[in-house]
């Protein structure tokens, strides 16, 4: 039982430690893609302890909630953490906890908060941020919603353990349509909740075109340090889900052993790696999209994500 | 349920795969707003159709579908796009972006009806095979892809992507059909390989004309008989 706790706190360890290197690597890969050299690939470290170091500002006129917010959204992602297969194969302590959809929530509950903020401050290009980011949010939500249902047509359940043991049992299972076009859907989901490039562009500064960066434009200090940091976690928590849970589930410990769960970590890092070479070449040969092309995009993944529904329930349905 | 999803052999699944690109490919070929996406669209589709046809073909083994593929990949993979280079230059390489009734969500959701509505007249054939096959993948996305062109076609008002619906439909057609009927008379696939490039070659002589006399290919325009009509 013991172990069982020890592993999933190290779940969570591995998830702070390892995301600002995720997003330090995938600026890195960027920068070399445009022939530039690029920042040390540990420089999101850097940034977060520079930022710990400073003072904190607040806006006079802010209420609780802007001060609150980046511990809603560092803590979030590491509350999902706990009930997501990031070492190991079999359930932990808190599996139990919540489902996939739960899981979904507790993430959006994040981002609410942020919206909120970013309101809060009554900087006008934070309140127009975030009526974007809400854009995007309610139109990727149906889509949330058809891959869990998806999800629990193939795999019986939405716990996230039991889902990726109905697609670590066959190759052909794998290569069912309603699988791939799952994982389309899927990529097309991350894309579009973190702000990659399709959707919108994480390194432009120009506040007319912000979508993701305008919510912690107010931050400074600590506060800017944790928003940063739990967005990262988000990103990685949201690689885990689609790397583990529905798109590669090997490569991870299925024994209570010590050595099978550290070298865990490696593996799930090359996955990862491997995932953010894919999306480098992404965000390199893709333009970002007009703001009103955006619900072009998530309905495209919406109707990939239905079809995947569709082709899942006759195929099973007919019997 | 769970028995039967694991005994399934490759082949089946990997035909079922490239089932749910065919219809990837179809509906990309409804929301394109350029017409060279398009066309890529189009090769991309006939590509699966070969091999699915190819697929089809290894395992009861018929030499006929095999053929089948790959006069599917010399004419819809090659000579056709060719000869669309040939004839359209302009129109595929320039133009930006094409006019459509409807906007792009609309007719995906209207793609979308479609889609549930091959699937919804397939079912009762497909509630009588007993076992889990080819015919529940390919009839159904098949007919789908037969909708979805027939809806290109109404949808569009140019006559490029307007050939790429009609070509769609038929690519849709093949696709039940190497399912259904694995021996059909090859003089018949056959034919209707050199029925497309034939019918390529008119939309394009025809395109050519239009855009001679209205400055532009959009079909639309061609509503007023007047004389030296504008755009």
């Amino acid at each position: 039982m013991s172990k069982y706790i020890l592993f999933n706190v190290m779940q969570v360890l591995v998830v702070m430690a390892f995301s600002p290197l995720a997003m330090g690597v995938l600026n890195r890969l960027k920068e070399i893609v445009q022939s530039k050299r690029g920042p040390s690939i540990f420089q999101p470290y850097w940034d977060l302890l520079k930022l710990f170091r400073k003072d904190e500002v607040v806006p006079k006129e802010s209420s609780w909630i802007f001060r609150f917010t980046p511990y809603i959204v560092f803590i979030t992602p590491i509350f999902v953490t706990l009930l997501i297969p990031v070492l190991t194969d079999y359930p932990l302590f808190w599996a139990f906890m919540s489902d996939m959809v739960g899981a979904g929530f507790v993430l959006a509950l994040g981002g609410f908060f942020a919206v909120l903020a970013a309101i809060d401050t009554a900087n006008p290009y934070g309140a127009m941020g975030a009526s974007r980011t809400r854009m995007v949010g309610f139109l990727a939500e149906p889509v949330f919603l058809i891959v869990f249902f998806t999800v629990s047509f193939v795999a019986n359940s939405t716990i996230p353990y039991i889902v990726q043991q109905k697609w670590v049992i066959s190759l052909s299972d794998f290569f069912e349509p309603s699988h791939i076009l799952l994982l389309i859907a899927f990529i097309m989901l991350i894309l579009a909740e973190k702000g990659r490039i399709p959707v919108d562009n994480p390194s432009g500064h120009f506040e007319l075109a912000m979508i993701e960066e305008s919510k912690d434009l107010e931050y400074s200090g600590s506060g800017a340090a944790l928003m940063k940091w739990g967005g990262w976690m988000k990103f990685f928590v949201l690689m885990i889900i689609f790397l583990n849970v529905l798109f590669t589930p090997w490569g991870l410990a299925s024994t209570l052993h010590w050595g099978a769960v550290l070298l865990a970590i490696p593996l799930v890092l090359f996955k990862i790696f491997i995932f953010i070479l894919f999306l480098v070449f992404i965000e390199s040969s893709l333009a970002k999209l007009r703001l009103f092309r955006i619900s072009e995009f998530l309905s495209t993944a919406f109707v990939i994500a239905v079809i995947a529904m569709l082709t899942s329930i006759f195929q099973y349905g007919g019997k | 349920m769970q028995t039967l999803q694991n005994t399934l052999p490759l082949i089946t699944s990997l035909n079922a795969l490239v089932g749910g690109l065919f219809m990837i490919t179809a509906f990309g070929i409804v929301v394109t707003r350029q017409i060279r996406a398009g066309l890529k669209f189009f090769i991309f589709q006939s590509i699966l159709l070969a091999a699915s046809a190819f697929l089809l073909g290894i395992k009861p083994f018929s030499i006929d579908l095999l053929i089948v593929g790959v006069i599917n990949l010399v004419t819809k993979v090659w000579l056709l796009p060719l000869l669309l280079r040939h004839m359209v230059k302009k129109e595929i390489y320039t133009r930006r972006e094409i006019t459509q009734v409807f906007n792009i969500p609309t007719s995906l959701i209207i793609a979308l009806v479609l889609t549930i509505l091959a699937y919804f007249f397939t079912l009762p054939w497909i509630e009588t095979q007993t076992v889990l096959s080819i015919i529940h993948v390919n009839v159904p996305v098949g007919l789908a892809g037969l909708l979805l062109g027939a809806f290109t076609l109404i949808a569009r008002r140019e006559a490029v992507p307007q050939l790429l619906g009609l070509l769609a439909m038929e690519n849709g057609a093949f696709f039940a059909g190497v399912a259904i009927a694995p021996d059909l008379p090859l003089i018949a696939e056959l034919a209707l390989a050199f029925d497309i490039l034939m019918l390529t070659f008119v939309i394009g002589i025809l395109t050519r004309t239009v855009n001679e006399h209205t400055g532009n290919t959009s079909v639309g325009s061609l509503a007023k008989l007047k004389e030296g009509v504008q755009k």
